[in-house]
């Protein structure tokens, strides 16, 4: 078991040696990356691993890799899809312009989901949806626009339940394990890396998403990167965060409002 | 939570797969509203949206229940459920986190990870309570539960609905009480009655 002041090591040689900062992460669950991290490649212990981390500087990829969680899905939740569908994008048609953000987007499902959506509302000629991670090697991916078939099945339950009226199917080619998106879908996106702890504002943006990334860190984390959604939104903007995220204790929770109970997307009123 | 407070409140964690709900319903139907213990419950299930269990559970207890939302504070008297398709750990003595990583032993939750949390945070103030399902998870988490100095109880296979869940448990070794369904809830309540040493 991994002992704190180990834990505290590892994050300031991150942070010292190549500028990831991962101090105001949450413990519980970084302290749980880094036992797995020793596991899988069957360090004998702490020592080894700080001595690779100091001496292999090419050996930092797949540690960001390991102690960010990458798990991810489309349509993920469909209620709040659905949601998306009925009431946010009616309002974001009356824009001449749409910019959405997905902050922490991993190998970007929800980009592709939310590029879908779009479509289907006619609306993705006059979009760009800025796909951002810290990771460099889960953005790749989104360029590549090429998900695990085996995926497809649960995907397509969850578009028909995001209240999607067509063939999931024809979205995608599927060629052996492999689903690859239709070229339309990426053609609207930018993907980039930033860093939500260090990096700042770039854009204003009429939507934000950033799911289940806020549970990886802190509250004071947290209220820092709600700030820093908060000067990235347009009045009247959306933020839509994990289902189980909640701006509530958070000092910007007064300009925002709730569409409704359950899901969450807060209005940026102020 | 008041510093004062914190030393002799226990943390009664509950898992259960298969064959648990209605075990379960009748514990915390038999819960006192004032035992000064925290409880956490994660089931295995489906994933519902619906906070089907958050319902469920008011119906049958006095006592507060909440489905857990990330960093939520840790209050007495009070049932938090782990909510679907999130792991629930610990953060510390003040409150929980949530994470979406990978499932473990097939499951999101996972019985084990809640546990291990809550032994790491709480040691001997935690009570583990292992129950009905057909799944290994929850014996490891147990075990370290036992390990870290806390109580454990284990639903007795005979009488349990799928026993395979409790059988692992018990063939981890240690485990302080086996039990009958029934008399479950009691226990708790006794232990709950009871300072640390
Ligand atoms: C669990 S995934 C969430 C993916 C997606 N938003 C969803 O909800 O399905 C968390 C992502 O947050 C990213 N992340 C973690 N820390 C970050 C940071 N400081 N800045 C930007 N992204 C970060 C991780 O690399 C990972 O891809």
């Amino acid at each position: 078991m991994l002992k704190e002041e180990e834990l505290d090591l590892l994050i300031s040689e991150l942070s010292d040696q190549y500028g990831y900062d991962f101090t105001n992460y949450a413990r519980a669950s970084l302290k749980r990356r880094v036992n797995r991290l020793l596991l899988i490649d069957r360090f004998p212990s702490f020592a080894e691993l700080i001595y690779r981390v100091k001496t292999d500087p090419a050996y930092l990829t797949h540690v960001v890799q390991e102690l960010t969680v990458n798990v991810t899905e489309m349509f993920r939740d469909p209620a709040l899809w659905k949601m998306i569908r009925e009431q946010v994008l009616p309002v974001l048609a009356t824009h001449p312009f749409i910019r959405v953000w997905h902050a922490g987007c991993s190998t970007g499902e929800e980009v592709y989901s939310m590029a879908i959506l779009l479509e289907e509302a006619n609306l993705l000629h006059k979009s760009l949806l800025y796909a951002t991670d810290l990771n460099p090697s889960v953005i790749e991916n989104i360029k590549k626009g090429i998900f695990p078939i085996s995926q497809m099945k649960e995907y397509s339950e969850n578009y028909i339940a995001s209240g999607g009226k067509k063939d999931f199917s024809q979205y995608y080619m599927a060629k052996y394990e492999w689903a690859k998106f239709d070229e339309r879908l990426k053609s609207k996106m930018i993907v980039a890396t930033h860093n939500l702890v260090s990096d700042r504002s770039f854009n204003e943006f009429q939507l934000i998403f950033c799911r289940n990334v806020l549970i990886y860190f802190d509250k004071t984390l947290q209220d820092n990167v709600l700030n820093l959604f908060d000067d990235s939104l347009e009045k009247l903007g959306y933020l839509v965060l994990g289902a189980k995220e909640n701006i509530r204790f958070s000092p910007i929770a007064k300009k925002y409002l709730q569409l409704q109970n359950r899901e969450k997307i807060w209005r940026k009123m102020q | 939570m008041e510093k004062d407070a914190v030393d002799d409140f226990k943390v009664v964690v509950i898992g259960g797969s298969a064959g648990s709900l209605e075990v379960i319903l009748n514990i915390i139907h038999e819960l006192p509203v004032d035992t000064g213990a925290v409880f956490i419950i994660v089931v295995h299930r489906r994933n519902d949206k619906d906070s089907i269990l958050e319902h469920l559970f008011s119906v049958k207890t006095r006592l507060t229940v909440n489905e857990v939302e990330d960093k939520q504070p840790i209050t007495l008297n009070t049932i938090f459920i782990a909510p679907p398709d999130y792991h629930l750990l610990v953060e510390n003595e003040a409150g929980f986190s949530l994470d979406s990583s990978e499932r473990v032993n097939y499951s999101r939750p996972s019985i084990d990870v809640t546990f291990q949390s809550v032994a790491e945070v709480f040691g001997k103030r935690a009570v583990g309570v292992l129950l009905s399902g057909a799944n290994a998870d929850g014996a490891e988490g147990i075990e370290s539960i036992r390990n870290a100095g806390g109580y454990t109880i284990v639903q007795n296979p005979a009488t349990a609905e799928v026993s395979f869940m409790p059988l692992q448990a018990i063939n981890l070794g240690g485990i302080d009480a086996i039990l009958d369904a029934e008399h479950i809830a009691g226990h708790i309540r006794e232990r709950c009655a009871q300072r640390p040493n």
